[in-house]
């Protein structure tokens, strides 16, 4: 079969690839090879966490596997305890150890909960982008207010600047999420949710939806092109040249359009805009403008057949 | 039941420790029942305090609910768990008369509630402000609408009680059912001691 | 007059579905004609369909979740091979919209219709026997449990060919299945079916509880029950618990679809995040219920099986029992990326890792039952022992995604589906096998071939291991769940060792599915008499199967492992007489609410009003007619007790 044979050439690829991972070094991309400070929390307290509970559980695993054989009913130089069944110290002990290991990871929780917060601002000495981000189906749209442009799917961030976002949805819960930079969000209609990322190193990261918001989902990415300060301005030049412009009415037109976005720019972008985003979201869909229940290969098809 | 018979209803062990009776163990069991319908109500009073700001413009409690209406329903009730007492009472006696005047008086106050009740939504929805006119309306339909559905199911199950009560007289079985169905009763008047404290008193006049 | 329902209902023009349908449709029939052609509908009405006999219901309840996780594997290897071929943004071979439906269909099948009923079967079937009991608290109720749990199946099943499923995912998320974003009968389908098994499931519930708190033998006290009866306990505890949630949340969301109100929708005030906090404040207590049940299977299976108590007895029901109140308070770890702010977060963060504690409490004491024990290695033991290396690894990974900033890079992906599936893999499913290998020889009187047992148990753990570690290094690379297809060619060769894993599985199932029909083949030379095991616990004591009294004299109890310790002395047999034993009669009753269960379902999915109001009414009509016989129960004579006491030996 096709794939048999897709696998037995894939398996040294696959043992390279594993051996990579597995040793926490150079993969492809992921979030164990953070390319921003956030991340690289996030990774730390990762392993923080890991480390010590495979410590703790390959000892347990070891112990199930030899006292399973040493026990065995064949062995006749075990001792049978027949009627050992509660021992004082041990009690103490098997409380004791999990409560400890909890107590460390814990405190680990609470404090990186607090460190890693998405909506408290990172320190740095430069004044962080304000990004503001509308999820849609099935793209992503970046508003930059201070730059008056607006992008679909690709999102320019200046390298070693913080950048702030302010998220919501257009039409159904999403998730905004960029594994090499850090955690993700939910962007949800109606609300607004924060997240800090920073880039450290230039470069084309993968963003995604890591929440399911239908058929189009997939295909619901974008690329992050983390560059040097010139670069992000010729960026902002290259967006604000577009003839296009993203004011009310034209971004009520690209909610209702349920389709997979391509690249493309908008200029100039009206004020407001992020909180007209958020407001349009609680309208009645019905009365959102161009909203069709019979586009074609879209989610918004009745029971039966399907093409 | 022959001395000899060891069954479901009462079966005993040598040593002469009873298994609890038939009709202990469905009390119990329909009362695990109702605990169970009392999370209900609460997942559905948690849904009512967070939408209860969720008006869309629209009016809220203090604009919608009437104190009379409500002050009514809740004497109706409550009054109809006296009556619903003295009606078990009477079964402990097996006063037929008294208990089927209990019975029939709870039946008739019952219904005089859900009348207000429906009137009061009727009211509502004639305004425009039916369930789907804000979340707020949502929850509050639903929560004060799940307790109607259930003093509704409530009356109709009495009704047939009833009947079966006058054709049979004090069974066994009758008696469970009416143990079980004034547990149902009381409980509803304690759910609904909630919802006039919490929706119509909190959400609306105080 | 048939609402939204018109022939283009049937995806006429999807090969898939409709081979499936056409299989099923043939296989239904071709068992249909059997049961005529052997005479056996008499037998089938009075022997099952109308049974209410706690032994029979939990049989029934195991054979519907065996038949699922059919249906629920079947979804599984749909989608591990999509995946596989839908690299580099290939197609693959289901586009979105039948892919959505898959995974949604998968996810909710093995919950709530493999899972749930798997764990429900056991516990029915062992606890009124472990209890010293005859039958559960309410027979009847019970029988009306298990036809709604199937009624809720077939609901499920129907939407593969008349109409679609769900496209959003086991929960069911609004908005997006709200009707903006799914206006078709996908949701409803899901709504309704799970309504209707939800009630099954609490009544069973309130049943179990009943059962286990007022129908013990004298003499057993709370603090000498099995510890399977324990965890039968706490689990029936959090469904009474947790499913009117589950049951008021889907019925919101059914408002919303229906009379357009506004809980969960974009507009109107609605708020999806507060579906978001109801779902899993069912949800958490559900994987609990789960749970609870396969430990108390491992318990059982490790002390007998190395012929010693369970280490820690006191410690094990405490640990149960803190976990039972700790689980309604760790929901919110399942949507740490929803913003709600450092402390929540933290909070619940830490009350996630705090019911690490019992839990990991109980695989020591699991361990220390085998120390000094004398180990055979029969395939309930290899679960469980499966289960001990499984379950661990599983249960760390949860606990590190218990801290939220690491949750916030492993939430949704790969890593997520590979967490749940290790610990519900390693443990449920495993423990459900344990538990099925365990007690069949009771249940039927022969016993499971142990070389196709033991086969399978590797299959299933080899497999296991190639299907899900994969997963958790593609989580760390950044795949997340539910893609129907995706452009790092970096994750194929992993996808590709989950697809053998899949495989690798499936060869387990096919055996279990041989072991079976071979088991039944040579019957005769596996029989089994009362007690295979060398067992401790009461349910030993009785023949195998037991008699549908259970006991012929309500057994005395005076302390834990009541069986074990009867061997242990020489028991002069009871020269009491029998006496006559009262046994609730059979009833139509669960039966029937099913069938109009599932006509108002259907009626209210399409739209077909009359329909439902017809089904409502017919439902309201069976119960005033079924309460009209007072009398419910028939007694068997003590001659008839002391006949099937004679033919039927079982331990003294």
């Amino acid at each position: 079969m096709m794939f048999r044979s897709t696998a037995v050439s894939s398996l040294a690829r696959l043992t390279t690839a594993m051996a990579c991972c597995g040793l926490l070094s150079a993969c492809t991309e992921g979030i164990l090879l953070p390319k921003g400070p956030v991340g690289a929390q996030e990774k730390q307290l990762l392993l923080e966490a890991l480390i010590p509970m495979l410590m703790v559980i390959t000892p347990i695993i070891f112990l199930t596997l030899w006292f399973a054989w040493w026990f065995r009913a064949s062995n006749a130089r075990a001792t049978y305890r027949p009627r050992w069944e509660y021992s004082g110290s041990i009690e103490f002990s098997i409380w004791m150890i999990p409560l400890l290991v909890i107590l460390f990871l814990g405190s680990l929780a609470w404090v990186g909960a607090h460190q890693l917060d998405p909506y408290q601002p990172l320190a740095s000495k430069r004044k962080p982008i304000v990004v503001q981000v509308v999820a849609m189906d099935w793209r992503w749209l970046f508003i930059y207010p201070e730059q008056g442009v607006a992008s679909v799917n690709e999102l320019a961030i200046p390298v070693d600047t913080p950048v702030s976002f302010k998220l919501t949805s257009a039409t159904v819960m999403n998730s905004f999420f960029i594994p090499s930079l850090g955690g993700q969000i939910y962007a949800m209609p109606g609300m607004q949710t924060q997240l800090q990322l920073q880039a450290s190193e230039p470069g084309n990261y993968r963003g995604l939806s890591a929440q399911f918001s239908g058929d189009g989902f997939s295909d619901m990415h974008f690329q992050v092109l983390a560059t040097d300060e010139a670069g992000f301005q010729s960026w902002v030049q290259q967006a604000r040249s577009s003839a296009t412009q993203l004011d009310a009415t034209a971004y009520d037109r690209l909610t209702a359009d349920h389709k997979v976005g391509e690249v493309a720019y908008y200029s100039p972008v009206s004020d407001a805009l992020f909180d007209h985003a958020i407001d349009h979201a609680t309208k009645r869909p019905e009365l959102t403008s161009g909203v069709s229940a019979r586009s074609p290969g879209t989610t918004l098809s009745s029971a039966g057949s399907e093409h | 039941m022959s001395s000899n018979v060891v069954s479901l209803d009462m079966p005993s062990g040598e040593s002469g420790v009873q298994l609890p009776s038939r009709q202990h163990v469905t009390g119990f069991g329909f009362y695990l029942y109702l605990l169970s319908d009392g999370i209900l109500f609460a997942a559905l009073f948690a849904g009512f305090a967070v939408l209860r700001t969720a008006t869309d413009g629209g009016p809220d409690g203090h604009v919608l609910f009437s104190a009379r209406n409500a002050f009514i329903e809740t004497a109706c009730l409550l009054t109809s768990s006296f009556t619903c007492g003295i009606a078990m009472l009477a079964c402990d006696r097996r006063n037929k008369f008294v208990a089927l005047i209990g019975f029939l008086v709870t039946a008739v106050l019952g219904i005089v509630f859900l009348t207000l009740e429906i009137q009061e939504f009727a009211d509502l929805i004639a305004k425009g402000d039916g369930p789907g006119r804000s979340a707020f309306l949502s929850s509050f339909f639903t929560l004060v609408s799940t307790h109607g559905l259930h003093v509704t199911c409530g009356l109709l199950w009495l009704g047939v009680l009833l009947v079966q009560f006058l054709l049979r007289g004090f069974t066994p079985a009758i008696l469970r059912r009416f143990l079980c169905f004034s547990l149902f009763w009381h409980v509803l008047d304690v759910v609904w001691i909630g919802v006039f404290t919490f929706v119509y008193l909190v959400g609306g006049y105080l | 007059m048939f609402g939204k329902l018109t022939l283009s209902a049937i995806p006429l023009d999807q090969p898939i579905i409709m081979g499936t349908c056409i299989v099923l449709i043939l296989g239904i029939l071709a068992i249909l004609a059997l049961i005529t052609y052997k005479r056996k509908w008499g037998w089938l009405w009075t022997e099952w369909i109308t049974t209410v006999d706690h032994k029979r219901i939990g049989i029934m309840y195991t054979l519907l979740a065996l038949v699922m996780l059919l249906r629920g594997f079947s979804d599984a290897i749909m989608m591990r091979s999509q995946q596989a071929l839908a690299s580099s943004n290939g197609h693959g071979f289901l586009p979105p919209e039948h892919y959505d439906q898959v995974f949604s269909a998968h996810g909710t099948i093995m919950i709530f219709f493999m899972a749930m009923p798997f764990v429900i079967g056991l516990m029915n079937f062992i606890v009124p026997l472990q209890i010293g009991a005859r039958d559960v608290a309410f027979p009847v109720l019970n029988s009306v449990s298990f036809w709604l749990t199937a009624a809720g199946a077939l609901l499920i099943n129907l939407s593969l060919g008349i109409g679609e499923f769900a496209r959003t995912g086991w929960l069911a998320y609004p908005p997006l299945s709200e009707l903006p974003f799914s206006p078709g009968v996908g949701v409803d389908y899901y709504l309704w079916s799970l309504q209707i098994s939800g009630v099954g499931t609490l009544l069973s519930g309130v049943n179990l509880v009943t059962t286990i708190l007022k129908l013990r033998a004298p003499g057993m006290r709370l603090s000498m029950m099995p510890v399977f009866t324990w965890t039968a306990l706490a689990s029936n505890m959090l469904i009474v618990a947790a499913f009117p949630i589950l049951t008021a949340t889907f019925a919101m969301l059914l408002l919303d679809r229906y009379l357009g109100t506004h809980f969960f929708t974009n507009d109107g005030g609605g708020n999806p995040m507060m579906y978001i906090n109801l779902i899993w404040t069912w949800g958490h207590p559900e994987v609990y219920i789960l749970i609870l049940p396969p430990f108390g299977v491992f318990s059982e299976v490790i002390s007998t099986f190395s012929r010693k108590p369970l280490f820690g007895y006191r410690s094990m029901v405490v640990a149960t029992m803190v976990i039972t109140l700790l689980a309604f308070t760790t929901w919110l770890h399942h949507f740490f990326t929803m913003g709600s702010g450092a402390d929540v977060n933290g909070f619940f963060g830490i009350t996630t890792m705090v019911i690490a504690i019992p839990t990991g409490v109980k695989i020591f004491n699991w361990l220390f039952t085998m120390y000094g024990g004398r180990v055979r290695f029969t395939s309930p033991v290899l679960w469980t022992i499966g289960f001990m290396v499984t379950f661990t690894i599983g249960g760390m990974t949860g606990v590190l995604m218990a801290v939220p900033p690491a949750d916030f890079v492993l939430h949704n992906s790969l890593f997520l589906i590979a967490h749940f599936h290790n610990v519900i893999i390693g443990g449920v499913v495993f423990g459900c096998f344990a538990g099925l290998t365990y007690w069949f020889p009771k249940a039927f009187g022969f016993r499971l071939h142990e070389g196709l047992g033991k086969a399978a148990f590797w299959c299933w753990f080899v497999g296991f291991y190639l299907a899900f570690m994969p997963l958790y290094i593609l989580g760390f690379m950044g795949m997340t769940r539910r893609m129907n297809h995706y452009d790092d060619p970096a994750w194929l060769p992993y996808l590709l060792v989950a697809e053998a894993g899949a495989v690798l599985i499936l060869v387990g199932i096919l055996l279990q599915a041989a072991q079976l029909v071979w088991s039944i083949k040579k019957r005769q030379t596996l029989r089994a008499g009362a007690d295979p095991w060398d067992g401790r616990t009461l349910e030993w004591s009785t023949s195998s199967p037991p008699p549908p009294y259970n006991f012929a004299r309500v057994p005395q109890v005076e302390g834990l492992d009541a069986y074990w310790e009867a061997k242990q002395e020489v028991m002069a047999a009871s020269s009491q007489p029998y006496e006559a034993i009262e046994m609730p009669k059979n009833s139509g009753l669960g039966f029937f609410v099913s069938v109009f269960a599932v006509i108002g379902g259907f009626g209210m999915i399409w739209h077909i009003w009359w329909m439902g109001i017809l089904a409502l009414v017919g439902f309201f009509a069976l119960i005033v007619w079924s309460s009209w016989d007072e009398n419910d129960e028939f007694e068997l004579s003590a001659t008839e007790v002391a006949l099937f006491e004679r033919t039927n030996p079982h331990a003294a």
